[in-house]
Formats: C-alpha cells, structure tokens, sequence
C-alpha cells in the first residue's frame, strides 16, 4: 500500500517518539491518522501496518476491534456524531439526534446513498458546557439547535 | 478560544493566559513568566522540588484527588531504568470539559509543568495522551512542542543545564477506559486498553514497564505556578488538604454553563446560582452531579457544602474531574440514570466480569423501567447488583458505573415508584 507524503511524515513522526525497541507504541495513532485518510480500516491496511511494525495481523486487529473511532467499513464524507450523553441529554441532545436522523433518513451508523453523510449517536466528546454538541468528523459544533443543524447539513450539500 | 464568559468571581491561575486569540504562543508564554518555574526548579534538588508540590497540596484533578506530591515521591529515582511523565488528556468522564481548554490555551504550560516533573524524578521523555477525537488539539500542542524544541525549551541540554526532555502527544482513537491510568498505559503501548493489576503502581512499574508520572493534565498545569510562587501560596488558595484552584465545567439546566476557574472549596449552591446565573427558567433545583457522571448525585438539599475532595467524600460522593452537571425539577432521574448507565455498559472494556455483565444487567433493567415495565422487585434488584460490582473489578470502572446508580435508587426512589407497571414517565 502507498499513502501521502503527509501521511508518511505522520508514520515517521510517531515511530521517532518511541523509546527504542518500542515501535509498537505507535499502532494506534497509525491506524487512527491512515483511517483518515483510507476512509476504513481494511485488510490491506492491517496488513501494511503489521508488516512496518512487525507484529501479526491478528495483534493490529485485536487493537482495531477494541476502540470505538476504528471502523471497518468507511461512514460518509461527513461523519456527522451527535452527543446524547447526560449534559447533552438535559439540553436537548436527544431531540437533536433524533432530529438529525429524520433529516438525513438513515440511523446509527448508517449512511446517506451518496455516500455523504453518516450519522453516530456517540458517548460525551467533551463539549458539556457548550451543550448540545456534535463534531462533523474532528470539527467541534457547539450549542446546537435542530435549525442550525438543518443549516450545516445544508451547507455541507453544497461543499460536496 | 473562550467558549464561554467568563465569571468575575473567578481566581485564574491556571486559566490566565486564556484569550480569545487563541493558544498563546511561546513568546506569550515568555513574557508572561512561562518558563520562570522550570529556571527555578533546574536549581533545585529534585527533593526540594517534591517538597514544593507537597506543601501546595495538590491532588489529582482527573478525579481520584491524590496527593500529586507524594505521587512523585514513590517514583524511584535511583533506578536504573528510565523514567517517563505522562500527561493524561484522555478526557472523557461525562460533564467534563476542561483539559481541552488547558490544552487548546496554553499548551507550553502543560510542556512546562511535565518538565519540571523531569527534574523531579530524573526523566527525559514525556508524552501527552490525547483522546482521538481531540484531533485539533494534537495540532496545537505539536506546534508548541516544535516552538519549544526549537528555541531550545525542549530537546538536549535545555537551557545550556545538561538537562534532557523531550515531551510528544499520542492520540487515542476512542475508548473512555483509556483514561483509566493503566489502561491508558496499555494504549501507549499500542495494545487493547484493559487495565492492569495493582501493585506494582505506574510509579513504579508504568509506561513500557519503567517508573512513571501519570497525572492529569489540569494537574500538570497546576505546577509552573506551584513552583514560581511556591507551594503555600498554592495552598492557600483553596481549604486544608485541598489546595490551589480548579476548572469546575458547569452545565445542564443553568443560566451561564461553562468552565470556570474557582478556588478549591467554593461553595455549590453559590457556584449555581451566581457563577452559574441559576437555574434556567427560574426552575427549582432538583440535584446536582458535582463531579462527573461517576459520582453520586446530591439533591438539592444537599448542595450546601464546599467544593472539595474532602467535603464530597463526607457527603457520601466525589469531587471528581469536576464535571458539575445541574439538573431542575422536571429532569427525570430514571432516564438520567439509564442515559448514565447506556454509557458504562457501552464502555466497560468486557475485561472484568462483574462490570461487563452488571452494566449491561442494569442497562437492560433501567431501559425497563423507563418504558414503564418495571416491577417493585426491580427497584432493590437494581440496588443490589450495583452493590455486588463494587470493588470487584481490576478498575474503578465498574465502582464508577456502580455508585451513581446506588445513589439514584437511594435518594429519587418515588421517581422509580412513579414509573411502575405501565405508568409512563411523569416528566414526558
């Protein structure tokens, strides 16, 4: 497998900051940083990365089941996570999730036919105070109301 | 950036270089005396350097309140192996919001602060764990260990001393167990994040089986100042046994929700009703989650009291990671408890039996319940199982989904009584 320069510059960054010996430490963070850019955790990609760490594809793919952001098949373009967690919950998080699926007309973890958007009802993101919140793939959204999530969704239609 | 207004009524310490200019950059930080304490201490014995944060009683701000000082001082600095300080930014206990701001506003503070850990316990590497959805905070702390590397604040012989450190961040990719200390440890290391059994503690046996400084991050960034204006005047900040300021993040039903920085011990109900601006829509308080979703729920009447780790405890819950979660008369405790408990089953890392099988258990009662098809038999059933969860697991995962659900079924019982045999919910 080939990935960019800027992927590869990541890869390189993360092996340098392991003690010696101690290559493995970057498992995750090559993982999370190739998804990005792969869209998915494949078989492929297990591959190349137990081959560069030298360990067993199983060891990479015990890690890839464990942790919630690694995922085997590839979510919209905008990977759309609503919090329903208990801050969010008292300000309206459920509602805005329950609304955000009536709007793209798909559930958890599903995604829109075009391929560009997909929805996750996910657990606390850290953004209490500023309830209810979402992030549309790492971009955080703050205090969001059911209309302003209609007006994002459409603004994102139309980036493409 | 600031996400909130800030509160006159605040004592910013760790927070005052917060802009809304966003992370201030290293020249900021120097001319607003960062990097003073890391001078003082490099002049320091490293046991002088522990004394300080001793005498400042600072405890751990990710919720356990340990003593930060006599953390360092179980690291064993003669030993041969090398030593690690890891910055715990995993972030994730529900109502919890303030290390993204440490980090986000004044990133050299965190470096600066890991640094001067280095010198206390003979360490030359640092990482920063990183929750993966934080992905633009990784941003902002990489350029400011780039700046600091670059202007030689980190790297070899800093400052000309012979002193060594290196500080890198390290991304998660979603996991609330990875906040746990050892199973954040397991992570680093690039395995599943299933904790590991104590003792050996971490300051002994920690990252890649060397003695480590684990500490939170909001705790790091308590130490430049601990150490520029010395461990009593940190101190006396707060109430005895619990010094210094912390981040309380307030949100739910209040007026003003956000991060504010307050001494140690201040006041509840005064924190709602004036920091807060109240509950919204003049509604009456019902109960107060004061310190994230692990720690039992106070009711109203119980909000009388000083914010800090003592005080909670003899209120029968915890400080915690500071997660101050409001909620006014019309919130349905059941469906609280049940959103709270969705979360632990879903994170509970399946290591330990006791938690894998009673979260689910009582994720599966609570659901019951709400829907109204709850039995009188239920309300103690759920009772019991969390009682047998506690203490029986590797981690405090299983106490911390254990202990809320204890305090819902003990202080709102008629709540569930109300919702018995096809009842429905009586807050809609």
């Amino acid at each position: 497998m080939t990935f960019s320069p800027a992927l590869e510059a990541h890869f390189e960054r993360f092996l340098q900051s392991c003690p010696p010996g101690r290559q493995r430490s970057a498992l995750v963070p090559m993982l999370l940083y190739a998804q990005d850019e792969t869209g998915s955790v494949t078989p492929e990609l297990v591959e190349e990365i137990s081959r560069r760490l030298a360990l067993a594809p199983v060891e990479v793919d015990e890690v890839v089941t464990y942790y919630s952001m690694l995922r085997k098949k590839p979510m919209g373009k905008y990977h759309i996570q609503v919090c329903t967690n208990i801050s969010c919950l008292l300000t309206g998080g459920q509602q805005l999730w329950e609304h955000a699926c009536r709007k793209l007309g798909i559930g958890n973890k599903e995604v829109t036919p075009d391929g560009l958007f997909s929805l996750e009802e996910v657990e606390c993101i850290g953004a209490c105070s500023w309830a209810p919140a979402l992030q549309v793939n790492y971009d955080f959204h703050h205090e969001v109301t059911p209309e302003a999530l209609d007006r994002l969704i459409d603004t994102l239609r139309e980036l493409r | 950036m600031l996400y909130n207004e800030p509160s006159p009524l605040e004592v910013k310490v760790l927070t005052r270089r917060f802009a809304p200019a966003g992370p201030a950059s290293l020249d900021t930080y120097l001319s607003t005396d960062g990097y003073a304490a890391f001078r003082k201490a490099l002049a320091m014995q490293p046991g002088e350097i522990i004394e300080e944060v001793k005498a400042s009683n600072l405890r751990g701000r990710g919720g356990a309140g340990f003593p930060t000082g006599m953390k360092w001082g179980f690291v064993p600095r003669s030993s041969p192996q090398p030593k690690y300080i890891v910055a715990n930014g995993d972030e994730s206990e529900p109502g919890t919001c303030k290390d993204r701001l440490l980090m986000e506003n004044d990133p050299h503070q965190l470096i600066e602060g890991m640094m001067i850990a280095g010198l206390a316990v003979d360490a030359h590497a640092g990482y920063i764990y990183v929750r993966g959805e934080f992905r633009y905070l990784i941003e902002i702390v990489d350029r400011a260990i780039d700046e600091a590397r670059q202007r030689g604040y980190l790297g070899k012989n800093i400052l000309g001393s012979s002193f060594d450190f290196d500080v890198h961040t390290h991304t998660g990719a979603g996991a609330y167990e990875c906040g746990e200390e050892s199973a954040l440890l397991e992570s680093l290391e690039g395995k599943r994040g299933i904790p590991r059994i104590r003792p050996p503690f971490p300051a002994v046996v920690g990252a890649f089986q060397c003695p480590t400084v684990l500490n939170n991050v909001e705790t790091f960034c308590a130490v430049p100042a601990i150490l520029r204006d010395g461990g009593a005047a940190f101190a006396a900040l707060g109430t005895p046994r619990n010094g210094g300021t912390r981040l309380f993040c307030l949100s739910g039903h209040v007026n003003r929700p956000g991060v504010y920085e307050l001494p140690m011990g201040f006041n509840l109900l005064r924190m709602i009703e004036e920091v807060g601006g109240g509950v919204r829509g003049g509604k009456k308080l019902k109960a107060v989650i004061p310190g994230g979703s692990s720690c039992p729920v106070l009711k109203a009447d119980e909000c009388d009291l000083a914010m800090d780790f003592d005080t909670l405890a003899k209120a029968k819950s915890m400080l915690g990671s500071g997660g101050v979660v409001v909620m006014d008369e019309d919130t349905c405790m059941v469906q609280a408890a049940l959103r709270i408990m969705r979360f632990y089953a879903h994170e509970s890392c399946g290591w330990c039996v006791p938690c894998r099988e009673g979260t689910l258990w009582l994720r599966k009662l609570l659901a019951r319940f709400h829907e109204g098809q709850g039995t009188p038999t239920d309300i103690d059933l759920i009772g019991d199982l969390a009682r047998n969860m506690l203490g029986r697991t590797f981690c405090p995962l299983g106490d911390a989904a254990a202990m809320p659900t204890i305090a819902f079924v003990e202080k709102f019982r008629d709540e569930f009584e109300a919702h018995l045999e096809g009842r429905s919910c009586p807050h809609g």
